[in-house]
This record gives C-alpha cells, structure tokens and sequence, in this order.
C-alpha cells in the first residue's frame, strides 16, 4: 500500500463520508493531503487533535476527518476553538477556515484570536471569492476582479491575511499555495508545533467561481499561475516593488516568542491561589 | 440573464429571479445583502440589474448579516426604498438589528427564504428561522407560490411605507422549495407598478437641513409608551394590508385574504398551513373531498399582525382543526402556530378541537399522503382523546 493511502486510511473517515463534495480539481483536497501529512509528521494521536471548521466548501474539512470535529458556524470557528483550548489546553486544536468565513464574517474573531495569543494553529485557505454559495466577491477577491455581485470589477480592497494576521499580533504567520505541496506541508507541521497563535495562509483556486469568472482557465492553469505569481520571502527581500507587483510572498511572515495565553492564564491562577493562601 | 420581465403575460422563471424583478419593478433604491443558501439568486441578480444599469440602486455585499441589515436602516434613514434577502443562520445572525428595524420604523423589505436553523446544519426548507423571529414586531406574510412571491415583494413596499404604518415588512418564501423552483409567472408592466407604488415618501429622514435624531435613548419613562405606538401601528396596519391587497385584486385579479380558505364549504375538519405546504394540502384535500370526507383547509398568509378575527371566522363550525406546524418549539407546546391559532380560539365558546402536527422539518419532503395520514390519525385523537400536546409526523426511532 502506498504511503499515502496509509495515511489515507488512518485519517479520513474514508468508508463514511466519501465522496467529498469538493469540485474536481479543487484546492482544498491538496490541503487536506497537507494537514494528514503535516499532523502524521507531528505525532500527535487522532485523539489529541481537534480540527474546527466554519461554513463555506472548506468547512465540509471536518466531516472528512478522523479526528476529534466541530463543524461551526460561519465566521464562529475560532471562538469555538477558544472554548476548546481554554478547557483542555493539552488538546491540539486546528482551525480551518475559508477567506470569507475568516475574514469577512469572522474578521472580528481573527484579529482577536492574534491579539490573544492562544495555542491554535489557524489554516486560512484563501480562494478570494465565496465559493459554496455562487462566486460573490468576498474580502480577499482582487480589486477590479469580477464575481457574481462584481460583474464589472470589484470596487473593494482586499485584505492580505497573513500580513493583517502579522498586524493583529499572530505569534507566527506562514503563507504557501497549493501548488507548493510540499512547502504547504512543511508550513502547517511547523505551525501546529509552534506555540502561540500560527496562522497558514494558503493561497488556493476557485475555477467553478473565481477562475470562469475571470478567464483564469481550469484547475492547472490556477495551478500554474500560483507557481507564476509565488516569490519566496528571501528572494523577494532583493526584489524591487516594481518587481514584486502581482506577486505573491510565500514563506514564514513572522515568527515571534510571545507569552501565551494559557501559560500566562495558569501564571496568574497560581499567584492568586498562593496570595489567597498567604493572606488566609 | 438581465433585463426586463415580459410584463402582462405568463412567462418561465424561477422564483429567486421573479422576487428580483419585483424589487427592481418596485425600484428600490438600495440593496444590502450577504450571501447565504437559499437566498443567493435574488441578491445574485439584483447585483447584476444593479450593475447593468437597469435598476438605480445603491448595492453592496457586505461582510455579514448583521452588517447588512445595519447597512439597510443607514439607507432607509437616509430616505432610500431599501431592500434585503436572507436565510436561516443569516436571519438569526441579525436579530439584534430586527427589532431595531422596527422599532425605529424603518419600512426595509425583506424577502427571508425559509431554512432550517443549525444545528445540525441543514440547507433545506423548514420555519424555524422565522418563528424563532416571531416577536420582532414586523409585518410578516407567507407565500405558497411564486406568483404569490412576486405579489406580496410589490405590495410589501407599499403597506411598509405607507405613512401610518411606517414598519418594515418580511416575505417568507420556503428556501429551495419556492425560491428555486421554475413556475409560469405573470408580471405586471412598470407603468402599472408605478401607478400602483409611487416614490417612497419619508416622513423623517437624515437631513442636514432639517437633523432629526433616531433610535436615542429611552428612560423607563418613555420606553413603555414607544413600545405601545409600535403595538398600535403594527395592529393598525391590518387595515391597510386589506386595502393594498384589495387594490392588488383590482389590478391583477388575484385577492389575497389574511386567512385563505380552500373547500371549507360544510367541512368538518380543517387543516391549517402556512406558505409551500398549502398547495400540496390542496392536492391532498381534493382526494379527501372526492372520498367524500368533509375535510377542508385554511391557510394563514399574515403571521403578523395576527388575524385573530378573521381566523375565528374561519373556523366556524369545523369541530376539528389539524395544525400543521414547521418548526418545533422544544419544551414547549409543540408548533409556534399552534400555539398561537389555539390561543386565538381560546376565548371562543363554541371552537373546534385543535391537534398539532409538525412535518417537513429541515428538508423532509412532504407528499400528499402525509395529510392522508396525519387526517387518520387525528381522527382517532379526536375520538379517543389526544396522545400529547403535538406530534412529530414521520419520525423515526
């Protein structure tokens, strides 16, 4: 049996809940394939990991796993996952999200997820444009890029999530794509062991919505143009700005030691615990 | 697809489209909305009736209910005929802003495709988002087809704005079973619309030349008095509901009635529904009759205000009436809408006995035959006494 059908069969609810209702060609089965690998690569038991999702195509990520899941509500993961990591800090609890999910409806949470610093690994698989529900322009769809409530170009700016991330105060940032699999592999291990809020920002495709809309082609060509437009961080440091315009950064944004929110929230437990006993 | 409805004929076209050329024949004048299923199509093409210049209308696609229904009373405060769509979670998410809507006397309407509440998450059809809205002191009417949807979106503009009544207004249309289903439509032409609803006229508006302060702060003096204005106007709208749907009757020929009543001649037992299931409970009284049952069926097109009068009319001399809910008020009485029809008859002397049954929940298709079988057994209940406050038809386990 090959590898990664080993993985396959100890990860997915394969017998159950196939098949996925993802589009064919779609991004979000590359990062499924990158969070089985990343999370075998880490460990963890099944038991010890949580995986929260929203609403949107990505939220289905939950119902296809085999480990502990909460399927949301939209925009909500994140605070969900707080409850978790809050009342068993030991758990390993990923968030996976999608752009609008994340950052359109749930914008408030994802800033303060950052800000709060709680051990979670947040997967942002950025499409730019809601998908599930008809192709609307969503935080991250492209300025002048068409959808179906922007036939003649989006009036919007879009959100660079994982430098708002950086901004809101995210202990560690990656971004990859889904065309560099294995770089996209190598991002979620080092953020599920990162401890701190870690946020991937994985940029992904649309072709049903985003690419028809815009005559960006099928699955490959959306492939294709990601390995085009991706520059990794150490090279686009030597890049001019004019160089980098239509470009994409990829690689590890930040990577800071903050305190976190659980170790900081037993710190003051037991200061207060020892001054209650002192004063008694 | 774009463009103007064939007016004054009967063409093709699914609902969520029809409900879009209304508000673009009402010309709205600003659109905020945020997509969720069932609800896209409308706002889908609305954007683009926007885009292509056909309707002169603000629209932006905000980044959640909450903000779209926010957005909306900026616009209706401002003066514009304002418009929204939603669903379920998305009606649910903007709850706060409802009673705000009407407290404040805005006249938005709203089209809600009615779906299931998570969780679990669901898509398909059932009212449990609007009843779990039931107190939000707007209008709110029920539609069984999408003729009915395209009617009622006109006439919801022009009840919402008409000075006296000053509220906001919903249209409930069953998600996916109404809103995306094709059915042969008539349009009115625009010149008829227009006759028929002319420019919305503010009575307050955001003016710098004439600032009015909205929504400010009530002390326990004051509060209580403004809750019951509102309680007057909503109960007073009633009048002007029946005379906007009887001028709709003039014009198109179809006369809407707060409680519609279909082979209740002589019946002795009716059922009661509310919006989609009311066709099919159509089909299925019509087998009953030909059986020679005495069976006939209401259907209550105005939730609210509530037609209390009217729906005790109505059920004089059934001795039965099956309530059909579907939504289910857990740990309560059963279904919202028998609880409220059984407390409308309460005072009656002479009434018929009322048995609740709850169907069609989160997509459960309902056949005719679940009448037939929901009418046997309530019969038997009739007879040998009731089995509990509701019953959930065609549950298993």
């Amino acid at each position: 049996m090959p590898e990664f059908t080993k993985l396959i069969h100890k990860y997915l609810r394969h017998e159950k809940k196939f098949p996925h209702v993802w589009c064919p060609g779609c991004g979000n089965g590359i990062v499924l394939g990158a969070l089985i690998r990343a999370i075998d690569r880490t460990g963890f038991s099944k038991d010890e990991i949580v995986l929260v999702s929203g609403i949107g195509c990505s939220g289905r990520m939950s119902v296809y796993v085999d480990f502990n899941t909460l399927h949301t509500t939209h925009g909500r993961a994140l605070t969900f996952a707080t409850g978790i990591k809050l009342a068993n800090p030991r758990l390993q609890v990923i968030v996976v999200m999608g752009d609008g999910d994340a950052t359109a409806i749930g914008g408030n949470h994802f800033i303060h997820a950052a800000r709060r610093n709680l051990n979670l690994t947040a997967l942002i698989i950025n499409n730019q444009i809601y998908g599930m529900t008809g192709g609307q322009y969503s935080p991250t769809t492209p300025l002048g890029a068409l959808s179906s409530t922007s036939l003649y170009g989006n009036l919007e700016q879009p959100f660079a999530i994982a430098e708002l991330a950086v901004a809101a105060g995210a202990a560690w940032v990656g971004r990859s794509t889904v065309y560099h699999a294995s770089h996209l592999d190598q991002l979620i291990e080092t953020a599920i062991r990162k401890k701190g809020f870690a946020v991937v920002e994985i940029i992904s495709h649309c072709h049903t919505q985003y690419g028809r809309k815009n005559k960006m082609g099928g699955p490959a060509d959306m492939l294709r143009w990601q390995k085009e437009v991706a520059v990794r961080l150490e090279k686009a440091q030597t890049m001019t700005p004019e160089q980098l315009r239509g470009k994409i950064t990829i690689g590890i944004l930040t990577d800071r030691d903050l305190p976190s929110y659980t170790r900081e929230y037993r710190k003051i437990q037991q200061a207060a615990q020892a001054a209650l006993k002192g004063g008694g | 697809m774009s463009g103007q409805p064939a007016s004054a004929r009967r063409v093709g076209m699914e609902v969520s489209i029809a409900v879009s050329y209304a508000v673009q024949m009402a010309r709205a004048e600003a659109i905020a909305a945020y997509p969720i299923t069932p609800q896209t199509h409308i706002v889908e093409h609305l954007s683009s009736l926007v885009a292509n210049g056909e309707l002169e209308a603000e629209f932006i696609n905000v980044e959640s209910e909450h903000s779209a229904l926010s957005a909306c009373i900026g616009m209706s405060a401002a003066g514009a005929r304002t418009y929204t769509a939603t669903s379920a979670q998305g009606l649910a998410l903007m709850h706060e802003i409802l009673f705000i809507t009407s407290g404040m006397r805005f006249p938005i309407v709203m089209t809600v495709a009615n779906r299931a509440l998570s969780a679990p998450l669901s898509i398909w059809n059932d009212h449990s988002d609007i009843m779990a809205a039931r107190d939000i002191g707007w209008i709110q009417v029920f539609v069984k087809n999408g003729q009915e949807a395209y009617d009622h979106t006109l006439m919801a503009f022009k009840i919402a704005e008409h000075p006296e009544v000053l509220l906001p207004t919903i249209v409930n249309l069953d998600g996916f079973i109404l809103s995306h289903v094709v059915e042969a439509l008539e349009f009115l032409s625009q010149e008829d619309v227009d006759a028929f609803l002319p420019p919305y006229q503010p009575k307050y508006r955001l003016d710098p030349k004439k600032p009015v302060t909205m929504g400010a702060f009530a002390m326990p003096e004051i509060y209580t008095e403004v809750k019951y204005a509102h309680q007057v106007a909503l109960s007073n709208s009633y009048g002007h509901i029946l005379r906007v749907w009887d001028e709709w009757a003039g014009l198109t020929g179809r006369h809407y009635r707060p409680v519609e009543s279909y082979l209740t001649e002589d019946a002795r037992i009716l059922f009661l529904t509310m919006g989609s299931l009311t066709e099919v409970a159509e089909v299925a009284v019509e087998e009953m009759r030909a059986q020679g049952l005495p069976v006939g069926l209401l259907s209550l097109r105005l939730w609210r205000p509530f037609p209390f009068d009217a729906l005790r009319e109505a059920v004089k001399g059934a001795e039965l009436l099956i309530v059909c809910d579907r939504a289910l008020s857990a740990g309560g009485p059963g279904g919202p809408v028998h609880s409220e029809v059984r407390n409308c008859l309460y005072p009656l002397e002479t009434k018929p006995a009322t048995v609740n049954y709850i169907i069609g929940l989160g997509g459960r298709d309902v056949p005719p035959k679940a009448f037939h079988d929901i009418l046997a057994r309530a019969r038997q209940e009739a007879e040998s006494g009731p089995t509990g406050e509701f019953f959930l038809y065609g549950v298993r386990g």
